[in-house]
């Protein structure tokens, strides 16, 4: 089969069906070449792909920046919406409301969420808002080319002449989610595209708010030998504290066990995750204050830690909890969203 | 943008009747207390009692940012001729402030009736030998009327009732019937609430009685009697009737931030929502959500919209303010979303509980770079039930924001009414394809105005069809939403865009327009000015200067206000804010060389406009214009309608 004619089976509640490759794609990517942000859009569209999630009920929405213009370079059968500056959280609630069966990925990255959008970010993981949030972290602003962001090292220098360095020390957005209350937290990596791959089909399950901080370094901006933000200080310090696994709802449970090590965690949709402990095998995915100390501690050590840091799959999302019928409220007819005249008398009459 | 002539000042002497002269059903009422000591349950019973009499009547909260201890002031107007605007010159004061009780009265009208409390530490009662003092023990009358009952609550219950005390005196110094406040204060105080309205009632009781025994035959100027002209009418304000307005005009995301005065709007919209908007099993057909701020709140109704929903959001000008970004977007990008601007006074500390007409340029111009939405002004309660309906529907229709421009007066304050109709027409959509279409059309381009009339078609997201999806941006995009910088992709864009809102402005509210017969002068107002406006006119026309009126209830405005304008030789374009910001736009947008004929007059200091804000202004004016002789700016045609039969009102 040739490439434009390969299909995708894609799982659609009870349905089935084939869509052409084309479909979980994108437009050609105008990013510089070896972005990390073209990384993290690779793998998505891997993890789509192999999860058979259904474009027709996916949106991808983004702020403003690089990385959120990845959204026309997957998913062409999507609907997109390149936002605003750091208030892409905000319009993903919205559509979430309007219709509760889609599927909704934010794309955005370290200035969108940790500057200007740092309330609307804590306010959507408060919320739980079911979404996967994917930040693409640079640690600068790439678009406006190369400020510092919320992210930056402490330290490092500005890509320009004057080279200032940064007196601020960075947020850690993982740190910032899980206080406020997002139900799944990942960091990763653009260049580890095994563990990136397994977080977003999980985070893709996740019926809650999916944070991933995915470090997506800045080739043009913020990629020198010591930016912890760059390909090569990255590679050579990445910690991950787990090998992950993801078995998805609808392929049967085979859980490969390994002796004594590996756990498994049940999602709210019935995929399972397991993690065998690289590193910090003291961590629990499931305690809250575990995975808070582990990112206090891992920072205070300079570590470069990765995987899931924290799993809820418990919680209940805000969607949810709005009680909303069954039918998406963008498709109620006039006769669900008009009420009766009797209703209407009835409150005329108490006026 | 021309600049605005001003009107000179006001003259300082008021051209309305003396209040001392005998009337009946003519009153004007200035109660002033504390805010937080429960008076306004008082106020709202003096109200339904003269709307139980049956004589139109309206109630005006002039009050403080604050939540209890600073003055706040109650203007209640009865008047059998229908008038519902603020008026300054009462006919009876009641001081209940020591704070504010000098000052109040001082500025009284000559005749006026004054009831105080006798237990001022100052001494007021010398301070006017032109009105009538009168100081009423209403400590003692509320002690008798409402012994210590034990309970713990009691000393705050009595600085409470106290209020209902000036109830019963009022009721006998203008002639309330006694049985028209006891049904308004049952209505005040329903179901579990009945105990603490028979104490209310005694208190008010005893305010009568007493005035009766004190007063006894003393005749006083202002007098009510019965009428049948409330008959059916319903008491409400603004915000609760946009409320219903949203609930019954099929909304499907209310979003919105506390802000005074649009808090009700959204929380009554709320209270609606829960108690018809649930099916059997409490599931709902609605989401409200209270947003972290103003940007959210937009950011929700415009992600709703986007995906489908009907949504709306509610707020007052600083959250105008923070939605401006969203909104310029949402215009680039054309997406459906109804925003209400409850206005008000100045910056985020500026005069919160204070009424303004100052975001009407602003909202019809918001965002950045090249934008214009429609703007629906709502003259009356009944209007603000209507356009927010219309909104939504206008909403989806041309894909665009649309903003209710009403204000904290017609918001905050209660309104007699006719009821409002059930909206019977289907729910309007707007262009949107679905799967069967797309399929049927071979495809789609977002931005490619296939019908002529600058409006698109859309797709939602959900829609099973491989052309169904698009991408939605504020940048530049050509016809299929393609990102482009093309400089002809954008102009065309604009240029389609201007066509919408050109298709949309034929399809928007119309004005009212009331001709006068041989008038060479009218006036253009909007908005809670009508009532003030439509006062001024008779008070023009008994003074000799009769005026056509327009009332526009939509911006962009239509023709034929440039028709009317054509058809005067000047027009006053009255406006609750310091820069005649309509009159501007007017100026420059109205077709046909008509600005030399707009005159600006404004008002704004916070407090509702009154018609005598309006009637010495024109007076003035026009006093200038026959002295000096100015020629008028055209000789007007004869009027084909001038059949001196009365005004013409048209809702062209
Ligand atoms: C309100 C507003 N302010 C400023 C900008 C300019 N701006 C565009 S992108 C950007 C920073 C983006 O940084 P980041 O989110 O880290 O994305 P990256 O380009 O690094 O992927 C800024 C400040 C804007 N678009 N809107
Ligand atoms: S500037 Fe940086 S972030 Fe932007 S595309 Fe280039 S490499 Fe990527
Ligand atoms: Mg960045």
């Amino acid at each position: 089969m040739s490439r434009a004619e390969a299909t995708v089976p894609v799982h659609a509640g009870d349905r089935t069906f084939e869509l052409p490759l084309l479909a979980f794609q994108g437009s050609p990517s105008t990013l510089c070449k070896g972005c990390g942000h073209n990384s993290i859009t690779s793998a998505l569209i891997d993890a789509c792909k192999s999860l058979g999630i259904n474009p027709y009920s996916t949106v991808k929405l983004s702020g403003i920046g690089c990385s959120s213009k990845t959204p026309a370079y997957f998913l062409n059968y999507s609907h997109g919406f390149n936002a605003l500056h750091g208030r892409m959280p905000s319009v993903a609630t919205g559509a979430a409301l309007a219709n509760a069966r889609l599927t909704v990925v934010g794309i955005s990255g370290d200035g969108d969420t940790a500057n200007i959008g740092l309330g609307q970010f804590k306010h959507a993981c408060r919320r739980n808002l079911p979404m996967v949030y994917l930040v693409e972290d640079n640690g600068c602003y790439g678009l406006t080319k190369g400020q510092f962001s919320a992210t930056a090292d402490l330290g490092a220098p500005l890509r320009r002449a004057s080279g200032e360095r940064n007196t601020t020390a960075p947020l850690d957005l993982c740190l910032e989610a899980i206080a406020a209350g997002a139900s799944f937290v990942a960091r990763s990596f653009a260049g580890d595209r095994k563990q990136l791959g397994t977080l977003l089909r999980a985070a893709l399950a996740h019926r809650g708010m999916a944070f991933l901080d995915i470090i997506s370094p800045c080739v043009t901006f913020n990629d020198f030998p010591e930016s912890h933000k760059g390909w090569d200080w990255a590679k050579a310090h990445e910690e991950p504290l787990q090998e992950l696994g993801f078995v998805p709802h609808f392929e049967p449970i085979e859980v490969e066990q390994v002796e004594g090590e590996a756990t498994r965690v049940r999602m709210h949709d019935g995929s399972w995750i397991t993690l065998r402990a690289l590193s910090h095998a003291e961590h629990d995915v499931t305690d809250r204050a575990s995975a808070l100390r582990l990112l206090l501690e891992s920072r205070e050590a300079d570590e470069f830690v990765t995987g899931l840091l924290y799993l809820d799959s418990d919680r209940p999302d805000f969607v949810t909890e709005q009680d909303l019928v069954d039918r998406p409220l963008a498709l109620l007819d006039d006769e669900s969203l008009r009420p009766s005249r009797e209703a209407f008398e009835a409150i005329l009459a108490e006026l | 943008m021309a600049s605005v002539t001003t009107a000179p000042p006001a003259p300082s002497a008021r051209r309305e009747g003396s209040t001392a002269s005998r009337s009946v059903n003519d009153l004007a009422i200035r109660v002033g207390t504390v805010n937080g000591s429960g008076s306004q349950s008082s106020n709202l019973v003096l109200l339904r009692a003269l709307n139980h009499m049956g004589i139109p009547c309206s109630g005006k909260n002039i009050f403080p940012s604050n939540i209890e201890g600073l003055p706040t002031w109650f203007h209640l107007r009865a008047s059998a001729r229908g008038y519902v605007a603020h008026r300054q010159d009462v006919s009876i004061l009641v001081c209940m402030n020591e704070q504010t009780a000098a000052d109040d009265i001082r500025r009284v009208a000559p005749g006026a009736v004054v009831i105080y409390r006798d237990d001022f530490k100052e001494d007021v009662s010398g301070l006017r030998d032109d009105v009538r003092m009168i100081a009423v023990p209403f400590q003692k009358l509320v002690e008798e009327a409402y012994p210590n009952d034990g309970t713990k609550s009691y000393r705050e219950t009595l600085r409470k009732v106290i209020n209902m005390v000036y109830v019963g005196v009022v009721a006998y110094v203008t002639g309330i019937e006694l049985e028209a406040v006891e049904h308004g204060i049952r209505r005040e105080f329903p179901g579990r609430k009945a105990k603490a309205g028979e104490v209310n009632i005694r208190a008010a009781q005893a305010g009568f009685g007493w005035a009766a025994e004190h007063l006894g035959s003393e005749p006083f100027a202002c007098r009510v009697e019965r009428m049948d002209a409330t008959l059916g009418q319903i008491l409400v304000d603004g915000n609760r009737a946009s409320a219903l307005g949203a609930v019954f005009g099929g909304a499907s995301v209310m979003t919105w931030y506390p802000i005074t005065p649009s808090s009700s709007l959204a929380e009554a919209a709320e209270e609606y929502f829960k108690r018809t908007r649930e099916n059997g099993d409490g599931r709902k057909t609605f989401a409200v959500v209270q947003a972290e701020d103003e940007l959210a709140a937009i950011g929700m109704a415009v992600g709703a919209g986007w995906a489908g929903a009907r949504a709306i959001t509610a707020t007052s000008g600083p959250g105008i303010s923070l939605m401006t970004e969203f909104v310029g977007l949402a215009y680039f990008a054309e997406i459906p979303v109804t925003i209400i601007d409850v206005q008000r006074m100045g910056p985020s500390t500026g005069l919160p509980t204070r009424t303004s007409q100052g975001d009407i340029l602003k909202l019809h111009l918001l965002g950045h770079g090249d934008c214009r939405h429609p703007v629906l002004i709502p003259g009356s309660v009944k209007e603000c039930f209507e356009l927010t309906g219309e909104a939504i529907d206008l909403a989806q229709r041309f894909q665009t924001p649309v903003f209710v421009a009403t204000d904290l007066d017609l918001g905050m304050n209660l309104w007699l009414s006719e009821p409002f109709p059930y909206p019977t027409r289907p729910l309007q959509r707007g262009k949107v394809l679905d799967a069967v279409d797309l399929q049927r059309r071979g495809g789609f381009g977002r931005y490619r105005d296939v019908d002529g009339d600058g409006v698109c078609y859309r797709t939602l997201p959900g829609t099973e069809h491989p052309a169904a999806a698009y991408f939605t941006r504020g940048t530049g995009h050509n016809e299929s939403s393609g990102y482009s910088e093309r400089p002809e992709d954008w102009r065309r864009n604009l240029d389609r865009l201007t066509r919408k809102l050109e298709t949309a402005r034929a399809e928007l509210p119309r004005p009212v327009i009331a001709i006068e017969p041989g008038a060479k002068v009218g006036l253009i107002a909007y908005g809670s000015t009508d009532p003030a406006a439509i006062e001024a006119r008779d008070l023009l026309r008994a003074a000799g200067v009769p005026v056509s009126y327009c009332r526009i209830r939509a911006l962009p405005a239509a023709d034929s206000v440039a028709e009317f304008v054509s058809k005067c030789d000047r027009v006053y374009v009255i406006e609750q804010n310091r820069d005649g910001q309509l009159c501007m736009l007017l100026r420059a947008t109205l077709e046909g060389s008509l600005d030399d004929r707009l005159f600006s007059i404004t008002h704004y200091n916070g407090i509702p406009i009154a018609a005598g804000d309006i009637v010495g202004p024109v007076l003035d004016w026009e006093r200038n214009f026959q002295e000096h002789h100015i020629p008028s700016a055209q000789p007007s045609p004869p009027d084909p309608r001038g059949n001196g039969e009365g005004p013409v009102v048209s809702t062209e």
